[in-house]
């Protein structure tokens, strides 16, 4: 499901955003993040954009969008589900969660539904360790699930 | 500008609640860092100046910076993101470091899995981070500061940029603070989903815009350090502490903790325990006052088997160490870390082979690859700790784990590396027999390794309560209410959800 960003949008792109962090003198990993926000990714054409108009090498543009696990090259799906591994949910029973919630997804750890509905996000500690074990979607946090509340959980995302 | 004694007064007229005692969780506790969570409005500015917020700013503000460093330097306050470095002498450091330009940064990007305090000082507190940052600043001689916070903390995020609006708003923050000459703009940095960018130069090349990769110390930051100028970073935690030390003196500071580390910490308390959440107890209280006074123990069902301080870089506290005094030192040599404050307990359904692989597993994911040891040794630690932990493991893959671990630890780059062997190495020393079960018996004695269980079954103490079969992912359990069930071995998948959903300890392994 990757979308066709176009030039009139990577135009905007640049004039709106780029333009914004001029004056900075680092600017790389915050256009990163705002292409992330505004795209759901950072595919090769917006690197493309940021590289001339920074005079950054795609290389190296393309290194550190490697590095960084927020950084993806396709859109994640509509929703993204991430049930905590930190240490605390994974004592908690959260490895087995995560295998529930993908087997009624019908995905892996880091793939996205064939409808684009959900991607199953790789994900430690979201820092709601009280509540271990945790799941969260999207910005939600729900905590101590257990494996009869995932079906409720993931209904109401599915729309 | 703003007027602190006046906002102080009449946000105290419209809310005298603000004066109640702090909240406690236990009388044990001992609130400094956390003296304004859940007190006060954390978007509220006002509500801060009104709890003597930014007074100890205005103090800070008319002593020389050698000064204020010369109080910090005599309350002892040691760095809470982990290594415990005298904060005093970091700051005196980057201000002899001559240089046009410098910098303070607070390290926000709490990598820990479960660990929690700077999260919520970040959301709850965050003006007294701000002060910190700004009496830090003025210390040094910074004119720019950064707050580098993890992606995975938006609202933490949002209420910083919020504080930070207001406090310019007010005059306290941005072109001459309160009036003085000395100026500071601070701006938020998002991380980008990188443990390693915890470690202090990984961080400052992921502000730089580069690959977040640490590099050999010295130089170190404060004289080296962002865009190659003298730099501090303090964490969160560290920074919090600064108003309250300022403001009271070093002495009130010290009648805290112990002699070599005062004050107070604060810990996420997590896993096993029936009290679940953040706790600040002065340094030096014993583990045990922690997990059975505070913590309420394990429950009645459950036995208590040992707690993970430190996190991926730490390692395991047992029975025997409950009555050891948790500060700085004492946990190094117990062959553990304070780390940044994560407790995480665990009892005897928890495996300390898994728990090592665990944390093997998170180390060879986050290792930043830059040097060989930490990026080639760890994954060859959690290929043996794999082969022991599903029953082909051996005697001498122990000993091979163990030699590995230490030249690991030896010869990394970095923190990360240096560090990643220590919970292997600290259940190895603690809990010998458990590897030695797995490799010899094959067996694991808390049902936690998959490879080692053939059979899960039910015994006679089942009650019928159903649960487990409606929990069963395959509907491989069949009984009637209120009568012994029955697993059909054929059809499970050994998923473990039986197990952990047992009320009556009647699953057991085989
Ligand atoms: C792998 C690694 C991860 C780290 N993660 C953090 C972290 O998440 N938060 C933090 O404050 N310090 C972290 N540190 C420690 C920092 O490098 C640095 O020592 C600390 O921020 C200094 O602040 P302090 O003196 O106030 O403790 C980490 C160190 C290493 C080696
Ligand atoms: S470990 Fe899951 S929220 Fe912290």
């Amino acid at each position: 499901m990757k979308e066709h960003i176009s030039k009139q949008d990577l135009h905007l792109f640049e004039e709106n955003i780029l333009t914004k962090y001029r004056k900075n003198d680092s600017p790389l990993m915050q256009v990163l993040q705002e292409s992330q926000n505004l795209y759901g990714c950072v595919p090769i054409e917006v690197q493309e954009v940021i590289g001339k108009h920074f005079r950054i090498s795609p290389a190296k543009i393309n290194g550190v969008v490697s590095f960084y696990s927020m950084f993806t090259l396709e859109p994640n799906g509509k929703n993204t589900v991430g049930v905590c591994l930190g240490t605390a949910c994974y004592v908690k029973g959260g490895e087995r969660l995560l295998d529930r919630v993908s087997e009624r997804l019908e995905i892996n750890l880091g793939e996205t539904t064939k409808d684009g509905m959900f991607t199953l996000a790789p994900t430690r500690c979201v820092g709601a360790c009280s509540s271990a074990p945790v799941i969260m979607v999207n910005d939600n946090i729900h905590g101590k699930v257990t494996s009869d509340d995932i079906p409720n959980i993931i209904e109401q995302y599915n729309k | 500008m703003a007027n602190l004694k006046q906002i102080k007064k009449e946000t105290l007229e419209q809310n005298p609640s603000l004066l109640n005692p702090v909240y406690k969780m236990h009388e044990k506790e001992v609130r400094v860092v956390l003296r304004n969570c859940d007190v006060i409005d954390p978007e509220d500015i006002n509500q801060y100046i009104a709890r003597d917020g930014y007074f100890a700013l205005e103090k800070a503000l008319a002593l020389p910076p050698v000064e204020v460093i010369e109080l910090m330097k005599e309350s002892g306050l040691r760095g809470r993101g982990g290594g415990g470095f005298p904060t005093g002498k970091k700051w005196e450091f980057a201000y002899n470091n001559v240089s046009d330009t410098k910098y303070i940064i607070c390290n926000a990007d709490e990598g820990d899995p479960g660990a929690f305090m700077d999260r919520s000082v970040l959301e709850q507190d965050p003006h007294s981070v701000i002060e910190g940052m700004i009496i830090a600043g003025y210390s040094i001689g910074a004119h720019t500061g950064y707050v580098y916070v993890r992606a995975e903390y938006p609202l933490a995020a949002k209420r910083l940029q919020l504080a930070i609006d207001n406090a310019v708003e007010l005059g306290i923050l941005g072109e001459c603070v309160l009036d003085t000459d000395y100026s500071l703009n601070i701006e938020i940095r998002l991380g980008a989903g990188a443990f390693v960018c915890g470690e202090e130069t990984a961080l400052i090349a992921s502000i730089e815009g580069e690959r977040g990769m640490s590099r050999i110390k010295p130089p170190y930051p404060a004289a080296k350090g962002l865009f190659g100028k003298p730099t501090i970073i303090n964490n969160v935690e560290t920074l919090s502490n600064v108003p309250q030390i300022i403001f009271n003196g070093p002495k009130w500071f010290k009648s805290f903790g112990t002699k070599d580390s005062p004050g107070t910490k604060v810990f996420a308390l997590a896993g096993k325990v029936k009290y679940n959440g953040l706790i600040e107890v002065p340094m030096g209280i014993t583990l045990g006052e922690i997990i059975h006074d505070i913590g309420k123990g394990v429950g009645k069902k459950r036995q208590f088997k040992a707690v993970l301080t430190g996190g991926p870089s730490g390692g395991c506290l047992t029975e025997k160490h409950l009555n050891e005094s948790v500060d700085f030192d004492n946990l190094v040599r117990l062959g553990s870390m304070m780390g940044s404050g994560g407790m995480i307990v665990l009892d005897d359904h928890d495996c300390m082979v898994d728990i090592a692989k665990f944390y093997l597993d998170f180390s060879v994911d986050e290792s930043c690859g830059k040097c060989t040891p930490c990026r080639e040794g760890t994954i060859q630690m959690f290929k043996l700790l794999e082969k022991i932990s599903d029953g082909t493991g051996t005697v001498e893959d122990i000993e091979k784990l163990r030699d590995l671990s230490v030249s690991v630890k030896e010869s990394s780059l970095c923190g990360l590396g240096m560090t990643a062997p220590n919970p292997v190495l600290s259940t190895l020393e603690h809990f010998y027999d458990e590897y030695l079960e797995h490799v010899n018996d094959k067996r694991c004695k808390s049902s936690s390794c998959k490879g080692l269980i053939n059979e899960y079954f039910i015994t006679d103490k089942c009650t019928g309560c159903t649960i487990c079969a409606r929990r069963c992912p395959v509907q491989c359990i069949s009984g009637s209410l209120k009568e012994q069930h029955t697993i059909d071995p054929s059809i499970c998948i050994r998923c473990g959800e039986c197990f952990a959903s047992c009320n009556f300890d009647a699953i057991i392994t085989k």
